[in-house]
């Protein structure tokens, strides 16, 4: 009973288990990029980059039909276009980076929806805004596969400089120069990642398996290594959640992901160990040292 | 040899001077306390030394020295204390010079960090994260971070700033073993006694150089009326500096 459940769809459809492999690979490399967003106070920045790849992809759309690889290539061109501007223009007239970024994927989505309404055809957007991971192709599993392996390996290579330009990033600019390149490898890890995920997600919700796992660490750990440890496992959780709760249920798969991670925000909200509200209400008595 | 070369420098922000045309050198191994009112140009001198603010005029030289062979303690470090990092890992930021993106932090390494540590009295601090310091043990890690640097070049923006007696001493006792290490350090202060006591060199400075030489000399009630004296506003309608000119013309 309980196996037909929680296993059986997965050793009966393939479908099932392929999106359960591409869930498993975007908690793997989305996650670690969410808690480095929270941690740099760019959670809305995840969001803002969100809006910037839909009108590329909506291009690459119009230009080839339903052809993930053209519409992954159209986001990925708007999305850096927009994170490299932004982040060049923000460093070099000391521009706020949100506000650089704000103009720069308002420029964006308008851009792409005049290009849209100048094509005049009546396209449907439906799969593009919110993903369908229970029709993944293997080339489009491979590709999802490819980009959290790059992800992996570029935060692996940028993991100090990333690390101590968060915590204090003058004591950076004064040992080394790879603050600039490493925040701009960063934004680019962010882009391709929301690529990554608006294929199973969608564009508008792409975002929340990288953030809200981010956000449940918090509660759960004051260590860095811990915090994505647990945002990586929070977010496999979520997404195996989410596609059984779908599988039983009629509620499609994206939302389903992310209604299970938002309940495990909630709990972790309440009951998380760091900073958690019923942890503040009844903390104990007051300790000796 | 000169660990500092001042070719006519002048630093500032948007055009407007901060630091006006100084000259002069700094010996290797110097101990050199900069004073001055506030808005002085004191902090601007030392973000030009350490390279994070380009001179708009004249230049300064390192005496061969390389960027990273020179450590930096800012005023107000824009550090982000809610960040999830022990003292231990940032302390450790600090042996960048070696291990830079891949090194490895060997046994020998973790040996430095903890010395470091204990030699600003935060033993047994090694495992908290850096938000719950106060202030006073938060200014002890940058000192161990800057211990750990090891650089020859130690650049100190008014490291005593709301830190307590004890805390005090015992980061002056360290800025003492650097000078005896035969390190140059140069450190913007505002406590007279302290300079008086523990700084053989002084340089006054009121956007201009006012006076620098032996402490004892320069320490004078008459040059410290004069850099009081020092207008802060800057003019938004002054004209391009022409002291250039005259200087090149005299030569």
């Amino acid at each position: 009973m309980l196996y037909d459940a929680l296993i059986g769809p997965f050793t009966e459809f393939e479908f099932m288990r392929r999106a359960l492999a591409a869930v498993i690979a975007l908690a793997l490399a989305g996650a670690p990029i969410g808690v480095f967003l929270m941690l740099r106070r760019m959670s809305l920045v995840g969001d803002a980059m969100a809006h910037a790849i839909l009108p590329g992809a909506a291009v690459g759309f119009l230009l080839s039909g339903l052809n993930l690889f053209a519409m992954t290539a159209g986001g990925l061109i708007a999305g850096f276009a927009v994170a490299i501007l932004a982040g060049v223009v923000a460093r070099s007239t000391g521009l706020k980076e949100d506000a650089s970024l704000a103009t720069f994927y308002l420029a964006s989505l308008a851009l792409g929806v005049t290009i849209v309404s100048i094509k005049g055809t009546n396209i449907d957007l439906l799969h593009v805004l919110f993903g369908n991971i229970l029709a993944m192709d293997d080339q489009t599993l491979l590709v999802v596969a490819f980009n959290a392996t790059v992800t992996l390996l570029v935060l692996a290579v940028i993991y100090r400089p990333l690390v101590i330009e968060s915590v204090d990033p003058l004591f950076l600019r004064t040992v080394s120069r790879a603050g600039g390149p490493a925040h701009l490898a960063f934004l680019a890890l962010v882009v391709i990642n929301l690529v990554n995920g608006f294929q199973a997600l969608g564009t508008l919700l792409a975002v929340g398996l990288m953030i809200l796992p981010a956000g449940i660490a918090r509660f759960w750990s004051r260590d860095l290594t811990a915090m994505i440890c647990i945002a990586v496992v929070a977010a496999a959780i979520s997404g195996y959640a989410g596609l059984v709760l779908s599988f039983q249920t009629r509620v499609p798969s994206g939302p389903a992901i992310i209604l299970v991670a938002t309940v495990i925000y909630v709990v972790s909200v309440l009951f998380g160990r760091v900073g958690g509200i019923v942890r503040q209400l009844f903390p104990g008595r007051h300790l000796e040292a | 040899m000169a660990a500092l070369h001042f070719h006519n420098v002048t630093l500032g922000y948007d055009r407007h001077p901060a630091v006006h045309h100084l000259s002069g050198e700094v010996a290797r191994g110097a101990l050199v306390a900069v004073i001055g009112p506030n808005g002085a140009g004191k902090s601007t001198l030392l973000r030009g030394i350490v390279g994070i603010l380009k001179p708009l005029d004249g230049s300064i030289h390192l005496g061969g020295l390389d960027a990273r062979d020179v450590a930096y303690l800012p005023q107000s470090a824009e550090i982000d204390r809610s960040f999830p990092i022990s003292v231990f890992d940032f302390v450790g930021t600090g042996l960048w010079r070696a291990t830079s993106l891949f090194g490895g932090i060997g046994k020998a390494a973790r040996g430095k960090i903890l010395r470091a540590i204990a030699s600003v009295g935060l033993n047994g601090f090694e495992n908290r994260p850096i938000g719950t310091l106060s202030g006073g043990q938060m200014q002890r890690v940058l000192f161990a971070r800057v211990l750990l640097q090891d650089a020859s070049l130690i650049v100190l923006d008014e490291p005593f700033n709301a830190i307590d007696a004890k805390t005090t001493a015992d980061l002056l006792a360290l800025v003492k073993q650097w000078h005896n290490e035969g390190r140059t350090v140069l450190a913007a202060l505002h406590d007279m006694e302290m300079v008086r006591n523990h700084f053989s060199e002084t340089l006054v400075l009121a956007r201009g150089p006012v006076a620098w030489g032996p402490t004892a000399d320069v320490l004078t009630p008459e040059n410290l009326l004069v850099a009081m004296r020092m207008c802060e506003a800057f003019d938004d309608s002054a004209a391009a500096c022409a002291a250039d000119d005259i200087s090149s013309r005299a030569a």
